[in-house]
């Protein structure tokens, strides 16, 4: 009689022994989600928490100082405490000031550094270390495409922040990766029109662009539409990010015939470039009998602080500004001045509606479950949170609302108001079709 | 042609700040033997010295305005500096000029941060491997930065030219150019000249003074000026606080061209060492035109028409030049005979 005979073979032996050992030898979180939760992390106490992931460091740890004020408020106001900001104008009810679920939330922080493989190890610590049951934040197109690309591999919700390129929600979009902020697209609809009505359609771009995948699709973006009024290019000069004296990529321009200057720079090269270019005197220049005008499609007003007077009377776009009027705007501008004692910039104003539309999304799904989540926010259409009717676009993951073209105050009454509202150009206007900008959201992923 | 001639008024420029702090690098290789990668942080800390001063003149006392509140409901607040409110237009006019100003409190502050350095630190690593030197040196760099950081924040913060010197000057007119073609900032033209002015004083210093001479001595041969009877460690710590001030003036002075921030040392740091490399370490003519030649050819590898052809060329220019000048000639272009040879 063989061990073997009937109801074992030695191959199946050999088969199931495989398959334990590799059982056994699993990442732990892959066996954790299959043996004893729905997805991964999947909240079990009475709290849950929320990973924020902001640039603590590095070039853009102002702006990453502003945007975790704004989480720490968003959770406040989430968990009942304070005045409740933006939840009192927030078009849904679902959140009642008692947290998410039942659960009070709780919040773990890592640094981005502005770096992708930093922002990704901090990401993947709060996911397997701290139990993240989302991960939201970071302030560079770079940083958001890299850590959006873990959090679906991993199975979390990624809320990104301030990230402007096309690709977060174009050929890089992911299921489980959602943006509020608007794109360069969105720019350069946006913009056109008011640089149209202030310097015509005989005009002549030069172009400085980071180089970088922001940079670049920031440059495409404002020539397809500047060159559909009938602008005409001279160059387009890639300057390496963090050149910090651009006075070798400035003076070409001096002579070369073009009478507008496109700087496709952000934060610090922003500030030098535009600095060094109104140095060079190109804002008092005259080409062609022409005014000669500088333009920075993407302002930041942390950023036009550091410029000073030089933003003065120069066009841009920006997200979302405090001296907006609307209900859900003042609501937020109260609870972050009352807290902080200054106005919110737009990457705080992003992040603080990321981390309370996903609170929503969860209240509303019953469930911290992504796939659950997801299904709440995709389409899901509000108001009251400071850009009037918005939706957040279900095939390519993109918030869709208004966007503001903005000037350089001429007469700034505090070091906080340097930019003025010249147009709030209505979301029809810079919609467009899904599959513009290529990607596949692919399908989402529980992580478990 | 105009294109060549601000191309080379740029390199010029970019050429002044390097080949300052290339001096200062070299000062102290040449005379204490250290390779001090913390000099980019003495540049920085010279910006900060116009920042703070900046902002101490604009030290504002804050009176509410119970008529008028903020967005957040508190009571808005009129700011006055208090030099105007003390000196009128007299305190006005500081505040236009605080970058010249910060000269005066820079030069002290500078002089007393390379002696604390030197005495509190690097003296402890003379003869200690170059490598550890880097190590320290670029660890306190990095507190340095930090610190700064702490105090400042990240972002850039910017320090205006006084308005008189704030616009551009026509040079196109005065060179024989169409008028608009050649036009070139005040305030760079101003860097230029007045890093001219200090590298003219370090050389003159050196050269003409008896406390130079002994100085010279010392870099060729310490042991016999030991001999002599001169305490040379002390002149050394002395060139050290020199070499701290002339990287700071140079920060002080750069800050209307770049605004400052905590890490703009570093971005000039690297740049720096390979100008000494090329200039030949310890040769401080050597340092000045290297800085010199390396502003002008980088300037010109970011013409559009240099990068057309090799794309990319204006950001490796520097270290290519580096790599041929180490192959073919390893003391650099102005070194002394056998450094860095054997």
């Amino acid at each position: 009689m063989s061990l073997f005979d009937d109801k074992f073979s030695r191959r199946g032996v050999l088969k199931t022994g495989l398959v334990g050992a590799a059982a056994a030898t699993a990442p732990f979180h892959f066996v954790r989600g299959a043996s004893a939760a729905d997805y991964l992390n999947m909240p079990k106490g009475k709290s849950v928490t929320f990973g924020f992931n902001v640039p603590q460091t590095g070039a853009y740890a102002d702006e990453g100082a502003d945007e975790l004020r704004a989480y720490k408020l968003a959770v406040q106001h989430i968990n009942g405490e304070g005045d409740g900001g933006m939840l009192n104008t927030f078009s849904s009810k679902a959140l009642k000031g008692d947290g998410v679920n039942g659960k009070k939330v709780e919040f773990v922080t890592g640094d981005t550094q502005t770096k992708s493989d930093a922002a990704r190890a901090s990401a993947k610590r709060m996911i397997e270390k701290d139990g993240a049951i989302m991960i939201t934040g970071g302030s560079s197109s770079g940083v958001a495409i890299a850590v959006q690309g873990l959090c679906q591999e991993a199975g979390v919700i990624f809320m990104a922040g301030l990230t402007h390129s096309n690709d977060t929600t174009g050929k890089d979009k992911k299921a489980n990766g959602f943006r509020h902020f608007f794109n360069t697209e969105m720019t350069g609809a946006a913009l056109a029109p008011v640089l149209k009505n202030n310097f015509g359609t005989d005009r002549t771009a030069y172009h400085l662009t980071a180089d970088y995948t922001w940079g670049w699709s920031q440059e495409g973006s404002i020539k397809k539409y500047t060159e559909k009024l009938g602008w005409k290019t001279a160059a387009a000069v890639r300057t390496p990010l963090g050149a910090g004296d651009f006075s070798q990529y400035i003076t070409p321009v001096l002579n070369s015939g073009a009478d507008v200057l496109v700087l496709n720079h952000y934060g610090k090269d922003m500030v030098n470039s535009l600095t060094q270019a109104v140095q060079f005197g190109l804002r008092d220049k005259q080409v062609n009998g022409k005014d000669f005008a500088i333009v920075v499609p993407l302002y930041s007003r942390l950023m036009a602080q550091g410029a000073g007077k030089n933003v003065q009377g120069i066009y841009g776009s920006t997200g979302w500004h405090w001296s907006l009027t609307d209900e859900g705007s003042k609501a937020f501008v109260k609870s972050f001045g009352k807290a902080y004692g200054f106005p919110p910039s737009q990457a705080a104003h992003t992040c603080y509606v990321q981390a309370l539309l996903y609170a929503d999304a969860c209240q509303r799904a019953g469930s911290f479950a992504p796939c659950d989540v997801l299904k709440a926010l995709e389409g899901f259409k509000f108001d009251g949170m400071g850009n009037g009717p918005t939706e957040y676009r279900a095939e390519d993951h993109q918030c869709f609302k208004d966007v503001l073209v903005v000037k350089g105050k001429e007469n700034p009454t505090s070091k906080f108001d340097v930019l003025e509202v010249v147009e709030v150009t209505p979301r029809a206007q810079v919609e467009y079709p899904a599959d513009l900008l290529g990607g596949e959201l692919g399908s989402c992923n529980n992580g478990a | 042609m105009d294109a060549i001639l601000l191309q080379i008024l740029n390199g010029l420029d970019k050429g002044a700040a390097y080949a300052l702090i290339a001096l200062g690098l070299t000062l102290i290789f040449g005379t204490l033997g250290v390779v001090n990668f913390a000099h980019g942080a003495l540049f920085m800390l010279g910006a900060f010295c116009a920042v703070t001063v900046g902002k101490l003149l604009k030290y504002e006392t804050v009176k509410l305005d119970p008529t008028q509140t903020t967005p957040w409901g508190s009571p808005a607040e009129i700011r006055t500096p208090i030099v105007e409110e003390w000196f009128g237009d007299f305190g006005a006019l500081m505040i236009d000029y605080s970058v010249p100003f910060s000269i005066l409190f820079a030069i002290p502050i500078m002089l007393l941060l390379g002696v604390l350095m030197e005495r509190g630190l690097i003296r402890f690593f003379y003869k200690r491997p170059h490598a550890d030197q880097i190590l320290v040196t670029f660890g306190l760099a990095i507190v340095v930065q930090e610190i700064i950081k702490s105090q400042f924040g990240a972002n850039p913060i910017p320090q205006a030219a006084p308005a008189l010197l704030a616009g551009s000057a026509d040079l196109g007119a005065v060179l024989g150019f169409d008028p608009g073609t050649v036009v070139y900032p005040y305030w760079r033209i101003i860097y230029l000249l007045f890093s001219a002015l200090i590298i003219g004083i370090v050389f003159a210093f050196l050269q003409f003074t008896t406390y130079g001479m002994v100085v010279r001595a010392g870099m060729a041969d310490r042991e016999t000026v030991g001999l002599l009877g001169i305490n040379i460690q002390k002149r050394f710590t002395v060139v050290f606080g020199m070499a701290a001030v002339v990287a700071g003036l140079a920060g002080v002075m750069y800050t209307p061209i770049l605004p400052p921030d905590y890490h703009m040392g570093m971005d000039f740091l690297v740049l720096s060492f390979v100008v000494v490399v090329v200039g030949g370490m310890g040769s401080l003519p050597g340092a000045v035109a290297a800085g010199f030649l390396l502003g002008i050819l980088q300037s010109f590898a970011s013409m559009n028409e240099v990068k057309n052809i090799l794309p990319g060329i204006d950001q490796i220019i520097i270290y290519l030049i580096a790599v041929v000048i180490l192959l073919v000639r390893p003391r650099g272009l102005m070194g002394r005979k056998g450094v860095m040879e054997s």
